[in-house]
């Protein structure tokens, strides 16, 4: 066979790849960074311009896709380096933990994420008074469906993502009644077709999202979220629970990185510590892939190449 | 079931009000001993602290076996990547340390093209060819070589896994039944609960997705070892003993090579299971279409999913031909005196073509990576075909959906959720003892008793009652189309076309335009399971009308018989054993299909699997997984007990 001669050079060279010595950032190992890719765009194109940044400085990097759970598994095992979206609404208890575990928490971003209930704008012509949540309320009636009966239809994220809307739901005596879906896949496609048919539909959104540059709507404004308000069942209107209030308005986006991240790449490991997306920016990397249908590769080489002013300051 | 109840034998009129009287009487029994239990609240919901915290057991002593394993797992680890590198160097890495690229993509569709025409002339030639040429030109390259560098490491070492297996199996025969108990729970333990135990033990990425894989897809190789060894004829056997083969040659020389037709099948399912695990593997990061079509989803990009899916079908129909066709293959003849290079004229064709392309290519960017200028995409169309079909039926299907939700699926789903567990324990025990025996009758009340022990009681209820709902519906369409299909030889390409598709095509991608049009409800959840699970109802049935002899069809006309008499009194009975075999592999498609089903929202045992993923919950995961092997068993072996007493009743044993 002609590929066995191929098959014996490849070999040796895999072996002396390891040994090969490369160019890089004073005293970083030449072992590549293990970037974690999850899979929504913004996260994907952000990871593709931070690996494209650290390959220009001469370090290896390598992506790795994982859940959003598992990654921090992955991290505290040292089997992938580095994060560049934390959400706090999603995330923070498995990250805090993680934390606790080895994993380094590397600062956050200037832009501040939302996770909660979110409808099309249309909808506000058919219940007025959107988007105070007593409107949504008494609105139930026309988000009902065969199986809800008479209670709204509220589209929930997947069961593990750890909201208790069924909580809130109770709490602030609702007539709903939340459906989980499996995957955020389920919810873009309730809202696409819904919105297709003008149909009132309320799901579970976060910002910034690709869904944002396809969908007009906003978030339901439910009591403003205070930290007593998941500790204390007192606080809020509803004196016997806790969960009577809004998520967090104005929720972290944080970067995170392996144990063995600062001590085998300290060069880089400042770099990234250095790392700092607006919402804005993220919007805009996001749109490359959702709108202009770039890969999330090209979209990245797009987004360096026009914002030379904003990453020179975290590479120098 | 309402097709067998009534092909009940005519003329036995006695027998018929005495059974009748019975059935009233057990009736009465039955509903009396549900309001016993209901009275009492131990008899009715299984109280949560009597739950036997079994996950957290499994959850523990998995993570304190990873710890102790580490070293011995992270060899295998190392052990399998070594190839996989090698594999991947070739097709889409390249070594950009020596400066070598990969394999150009015209090479590999030249290569294609060759083997193809090898293994099964001209047109498998073209269609290898041509699908090559379909990854290329949509733009899917690299992650298709992704794919296929998985599947190319994969089969071989499941192959020789099988195999190794399946002989030792033959030469012992306590071995043999072990490893068939533990087949039949691995292949009805769904695929996704294998990632929970592969991720502790073997972390992420390609190896332990492969790993996965190559759990899921090495049965079929053993099994199809030993049905091949078993079934070599005695005189074969005779004359290699009497020209004096040691065990080994006898092995090797004969056995093996009489039952090369039963090995290839059993290759070829290994080859077409790992193909159907290529988009769930990439739940655990291994990459490729499979998660490119995920991505593609979560975007809602259906379009471009589609392409994908295409790519992984196209790339299962090319092997499944290619090994099929190596099956019928006769090897070629050659005149006495015939050269060298005419024997092996395609070996040479190969390496010539794969060296021109390799040479052009460093001249030709264009035919090393395939210009982005060229390449084709119908993904707006489908995007827009599939809204339209979302905005348009839905008026039409809107009322059928909440007929179907209302009248049948919410009613049934709460009666099953109301009956007290030891009659959900008690009724198949009970059917167990009248076809099978005290044995038969201990199976549901063993394995559904031990998920009660484990807490998964609502979980469980519900995969039985979406399997029921979909079992139905599948009966209700399979048989009809499958007697459809038997009638015209057109019909039937038509249909079989149909359901090789279906198997085949990634059911991730239907689930969008379902949840679009049925929503997140369990009616998504019991048509996205339809799909995939009628395909047996149908082919069976077909299969089964298929093989009723002409004469006795002709017989029977000829004796007066109308066309209904024909079909309910002579063909359904003499098809009856296939239509058995093709409701007890719906079941067990339908099954498969429940973690799937996870992805819309349920909250059955797939839900389980699904959610044990992100936390790498071995307990939760891995005893979700039986749980569905638990139903699938049951069902086996009560549907097998019944088709054995019906098949003794007609006279057909």
């Amino acid at each position: 066979m002609n590929f066995s001669k191929l098959t014996i050079s490849s070999a040796l060279a895999i072996g002396l790849m390891a040994s090969a010595p490369m160019t890089t950032m004073a005293a970083d190992s030449a072992d590549p960074i293990k970037i974690v890719v999850n899979n929504w765009s913004s996260q994907v194109v952000l990871s593709n311009i931070i690996g494209q940044l650290l390959q220009s400085k001469g370090l290896n990097v390598e992506y790795k896709s994982s859940d959003t759970q598992l990654q921090y598994t992955a991290m505290t095992a040292g089997d992938m380096d580095f994060q560049v979206e934390v959400w706090e609404g999603s995330q923070a208890e498995s990250f805090d933990k993680a934390v606790k575990a080895g994993v380094i928490d590397l600062g956050s971003h200037t832009a501040v994420t939302r996770e909660d209930w979110w409808y099309p704008t249309y909808m506000k012509e058919m219940c007025p008074g959107l988007p105070d949540w007593k409107a949504l309320d008494a609105c139930a009636a026309k988000l009902a469906t065969a199986e809800t009966g008479k209670k709204g239809r509220f589209v929930g994220p997947p069961a593990d993502w750890g909201k208790h809307y069924s909580d809130r739901i109770q709490a602030l005596k609702m007539n709903f009644q939340e459906v989980p879906v499996g995957q955020a896949a389920t919810l873009w496609a309730e809202l696409q077709a819904a919105y297709d048919r003008k149909e009132p539909v309320v799901i579970f959104n976060w910002t910034p999202n690709f869904i944002e540059a396809k969908f007009e709507g906003e978030f339901v404004e439910f009591p403003t979220y205070e930290p007593a308000c998941l500790t204390d069942k007192k606080w809020g209107s509803n004196p016997d629970a806790v969960y009577d209030c809004g998520a967090p308005a104005k929720g972290y986006l944080k970067k995170a990185g392996s144990k063995q991240l600062g001590e085998k790449w300290p060069a880089a490991t400042a770099m990234l510590k250095k790392v700092n997306f607006t919402n804005a920016m993220i919007a805009s990397a996001a749109a490359l892939v959702d709108v202009d249908g770039m890969t999330p590769e090209d979209a990245a080489k797009k987004w360096i190449a026009t914002n030379e002013t904003t990453w020179k300051t975290w590479v120098n | 079931m309402t097709v067998f109840s009534a092909m009940a034998e005519p003329g036995r009129g006695t027998d018929h009000k005495s059974r009748y009287i019975e059935a009233v009487a057990l009736g009465l029994t039955l509903l009396l001993t549900v309001f016993l239990f209901k009275f009492y609240p131990e008899t009715d919901k299984w109280p949560t602290e009597w739950v036997v915290p079994f996950r957290e057991w499994v959850t523990s002593a998995f993570a304190w076996f990873a710890t102790f394993a580490k070293p011995a797992t992270r060899a295998i680890a190392w052990f399998i990547t070594q190839p996989l590198a090698l594999v991947e160097a070739m097709l889409y890495r390249g070594l950009p340390a020596w400066g070598w690229h990969p394999l150009p993509w015209t090479a590999v569709v030249a290569g294609t093209t060759i083997l193809g025409h090898w293994i099964g002339g001209r047109r498998l030639a073209l269609f290898s060819g041509l699908s090559c040429f379909y990854l290329a030109i949509f733009g899917l390259w690299p992650d298709a070589m992704q794919t296929l560098a998985i599947v190319i490491v994969t089969v071989p070492l499941a192959a020789a896994l099988g195999l190794a297996l399946g002989i030792w199996a033959t030469r012992n025969p306590s071995v043999e039944r072990k490893l068939n108990t533990m087949f039949d729970v691995m292949q009805a333990t769904p695929h996704m609960a294998y990632l929970v135990p592969v991720i502790i033990l073997f972390g992420f990425g390609q190896v332990p997705a492969l790993l996965a894989t190559l759990i899921f897809a090495m049965p079929p190789m053993a099994r199809c070892t030993i049905l091949g060894i078993r079934t070599v004829p005695s005189e074969i056997l005779e004359a290699g003993r009497m020209s004096g083969c040691t065990p080994s040659q006898l092995l090797w020389k004969v056995e093996l090579p009489a039952s090369q037709q039963t090995l290839l099948l059993g290759l070829n399912q290994v080859v077409m299971q790992t193909l159907a695990m290529a988009v769930i593997a990439s739940l655990v990061g291994a990459s490729g279409l499979g998660q490119k079509l995920l991505f593609s989803l979560q975007q809602l990009q259906v379009g471009k999913a589609v392409e994908q899916g295409i790519a992984i079908t196209l790339i299962a129909i090319v092997l499944d031909l290619m090994t099929q066709a190596f099956m019928h293959r006769t090897p070629p003849r050659f005149p006495e005196g015939a050269s060298s290079l005419r024997r092996h004229r395609h070996l040479a064709t190969f390496i010539v073509a794969t060296m021109i392309a390799i040479i052009v290519a460093l001249m030709v960017p264009a035919l090393a990576v395939f210009p982005k200028e060229f390449m084709w995409s119908f993904a707006g169309p489908i995007n827009d075909g599939v809204r339209w079909v979302s905005k348009n039926l839905f008026s039409t299907i809107k009322p059928v959906r909440d007929w179907i939700t209302i009248w049948l699926l919410l009613p049934m789903r709460d009666f099953y959720l109301w009956l007290p567990w030891p009659v959900v324990l008690g009724v198949p025990a009970l059917i167990g003892l009248k076809l099978g025996g005290p044995r038969l009758a201990l199976v549901p009340v063993v394995l559904f008793g031990f998920l009660m022990l484990a807490g998964f009681w609502t979980p469980l209820i519900f995969t039985i009652y979406l399997v029921t709902a979909c079992t139905v519906l599948c009966i209700l369409i399979g048989v009809p189309v499958g007697i459809w299909a038997s009638r015209s030889a057109r019909v039937a390409r038509v249909v079989m076309a149909i359901c090789d598709t279906l198997q085949t095509f990634p059911s991730f991608i239907y689930l969008i335009p379902v949840i679009m049009l049925f929503q997140t409800s369990d009616l998504s959840n019991v048509i996205a399971m339809l799909f995939y699970a009628t395909v047996p109802a149908i082919r069976y049935t077909y299969l089964g009308m298929k093989r009723v002899p002409q004469t006795v069809l002709e017989a029977s006309t000829a004796s007066g018989a109308t066309r209904s008499q024909n079909l309910w009194k002579v063909e359904l009975p003499i098809a009856f054993p296939e239509i058995m075999l093709g409701i007890n592999q719906t079941i067990m498609f339908a099954l498969a299909m429940v973690a799937i089903t996870a992805l819309i929202g349920s909250r059955d045992l797939g839900q389980e699997i699904y959610k044990a993923l992100p936390g790498a919950d071995t307990g939760r995961g891995l005893l979700a997984g039986l749980g569905i092997a638990f139903i699938g068993i049951t069902a086996d072996r009560l549907i097998g007990a019944w088709a054995k007493r019906r098949k003794a009743e007609l006279g057909l044993m």
